[in-house]
């Protein structure tokens, strides 16, 4: 286990570790969601609630489960099912509790079950072998850095309605260009925390 | 690698998958439980029901007989099952708006098979819709009509019979013993749209004019393992496609490929009644082997002088032996019509025939609400 502060992991999962703009993980999602802000910030929460959740019942099942028998080559197809069984569980809780969210949500939460977001901080905690708070905090940590992005990328897109871009560029080609460059701007943060 | 860690491995995966599939179960069963919810129709206390929250709309209603056209059985993509929500529907979802038109949502038009019944619902659904009924039918007869299209005549057994105007469908259920032995089996039940070929004086029977579609589920069983004497169920009659019988002025029909099928209704029916209405009955086919229903018609253009008959192949084969038309129907219809200005004119057939049609009838001063079309 690295001498890490579960917050400091919080803070740099955010920012200088960002699962979407440093490692380009769940890409589909962020760009087929983000085109107007409140979706965005929908589906944004959805992904922070489930990466906590499947990080708090990722930890005991890799390190109390799989490790003592020795099977820690299930990982994958472990983690893939905890997701999907979790994603369910949310589309239903959602579904009973807010008609709003769900109106916006409802057809987005089975992208999460396949966003490769969640299934990679996973991967990424037992594989740099956290505590299980920090384990949490790492997957508060990058649910919210996902939020964070999606929703800044929202609300430029916004903006870029209004713009006047090249006729070439118009749509994805732009969309992927002002990714890029936000992931640039994140690369600023690089090497400010040590968190392995 | 040795048989125990296989073994474990194994036990684990589906131990864990056992678990989760368990949490999830008794999470549908509270979480998602909605309690008795009830259904009001037109405020009509004979039709409303009450019924158990969780599933979707257009299934409950078929449950209790009440029967919303739906030609995709429930997917969201055919936009058929339109039903006006008063209340307690939530707002418009995703998945609707594509097929829901600004006025349909002022109107709280919904679809049914994506509204999920979690607490009570106050619905308007007309009249002509709550008259559709279930038929339980015996095969009476089968008869290939062309190469690859068939005349499938249903003897209705319960209810006796069925009154509907010609131009109008029913729905053919495929049945589940079939869905399940598909490879992959299908579980949710499957219907499919077909247009009535008999006469409405016909009370007793319903014939069906079934062409074979290649991959087609329904067609298929149709084909291969429909036989006569077997018990089909339909239900309908659906449809504001029929024959307006109150006007005097002259017909256009046209038809093309198994869209033959409700013209054949409404050309039979009318000169059944001795009508003094003057036909133009138009019918579009491939090659030779396609045309059907083509004696009858030229029998009949020879007994009745307001009934005129054109049929058109399109796509003649080498060695078919074939005097008339050889152009697309719409050019035909161009070439036949001089005024459409005050006629009347029903379509049946593909979406680009019709469309091609309504042109053409249109430039010749057909005003557009009497043109009448089913396209499929």
């Amino acid at each position: 286990m690295p001498d890490v502060s579960p917050f400091v992991i919080l803070f740099a999962a955010v920012f200088t570790n960002n699962i979407l703009l440093v490692y380009f993980l769940g890409m589909c999602s962020f760009i087929a969601v983000s085109n107007t802000v409140p979706t965005a910030l929908g589906l944004g929460a959805a992904v922070t609630f489930v990466s906590v959740l499947t990080a708090a019942a990722g930890w005991p099942v890799y390190h109390l489960v799989l490790v003592p028998l020795g099977l820690e080559y299930l990982q994958f197809i472990v983690f893939i099912v905890l997701i999907a069984a979790l994603v369910q569980f949310v589309e239903m809780v959602i579904e009973r509790t807010s008609q709003t969210l769900y109106v916006n949500l409802g057809i987005f939460l089975p992208l999460i079950t396949v966003n490769c977001a969640i299934l990679g901080l996973c991967l990424f905690m037992v594989s740099w072998s956290y505590g299980f708070l920090q384990s949490l905090a790492w997957g508060a940590g990058s649910g919210i850095g996902w939020f964070v992005a999606v929703v800044a990328l929202a609300g430029l897109r916004q903006k870029i309605r209004f713009s006047k871009v090249p006729p070439a560029l118009e749509g994805a080609g732009i969309t992927i260009v002002v990714a890029g460059t936000m992931a640039m701007a994140f690369m600023g943060f690089a090497g400010m925390v040590a968190i392995r | 690698m040795d048989v125990g860690l296989l073994l474990v491995s194994a036990a684990v995966l589906g131990g864990l998958a056992g678990i989760l599939a368990l949490v999830l179960i008794v999470a549908d069963k509270y979480i998602a439980d909605y309690g008795i919810c009830k259904v009001d129709i037109n405020r009509d206390p004979a039709v409303s029901f009450e019924c158990r929250g969780g599933g979707n709309l257009l299934m409950a209603l078929a449950e209790r007989k009440i029967f919303i056209p739906s030609a995709c059985g429930g997917q969201g993509t055919c936009g058929y099952c339109k039903v006006e929500v008063r209340a307690g529907a939530g707002s418009v979802l995703p998945t609707e708006r594509m097929h829901l038109t600004r006025t349909d949502i002022r109107r709280n038009v919904r679809l049914s098979c994506q509204i999920k019944i979690k607490n009570d619902l106050a619905l308007r659904i007309p009249a002509e819709l709550l008259a559709v009924q279930e038929f339980a039918c015996e095969v009476e007869k089968l008869e290939a009509l062309s190469h690859d299209t068939k005349l499938v005549r249903l003897k209705l057994l319960d209810p006796a019979a069925i009154a509907f105007k010609p131009g109008q469908y029913c729905q053919l259920n495929v049945p589940r013993g079939y869905l399940l032995r598909l490879v992959p089996p299908i579980f949710e039940p499957i219907f499919r749209a077909y247009s009535i070929a008999s006469m409405p004086k016909d009370e007793g029977i319903v014939e069906l004019i079934i062409r074979l579609v290649p991959n087609g589920i329904c067609t298929t069983w149709v084909h291969t393992l429909l036989a006569e004497g077997d018990r089909v169920t339909i239900t309908g009659p659906y449809g504001e496609f029929y024959l307006r019988e109150d006007s005097e002025r002259p017909i256009i029909c046209v038809g093309g490929g198994s869209g033959v099928a409700p013209v054949r209704s409404i050309v039979e029916h009318l000169f059944d009644k001795g009508t003094q209405r003057r036909v133009d009955c138009f019918i579009g086919q491939r090659a030779l082997r396609d045309l059907y229903w083509h004696r009858e018609n030229v029998a009949r253009a020879a007994h009745h002088k307001n009934f005129r008959y054109i049929p058109s192949l399109s796509g003649l084969e080498p060695g078919d032996a074939w005097e008339g038309e050889t152009d697309f129907i719409h050019l035909v219809v161009d070439r036949s019509i001089d005024d459409a200005s005050d006629k009347e004119c029903y379509l049946c057939g593909p979406p680009i025939m019709i469309d091609a049609v309504i042109a053409v009838l249109k430039d010749k001063g057909l005003p557009e609400e009497r043109v009448y079309f089913d396209k499929f």
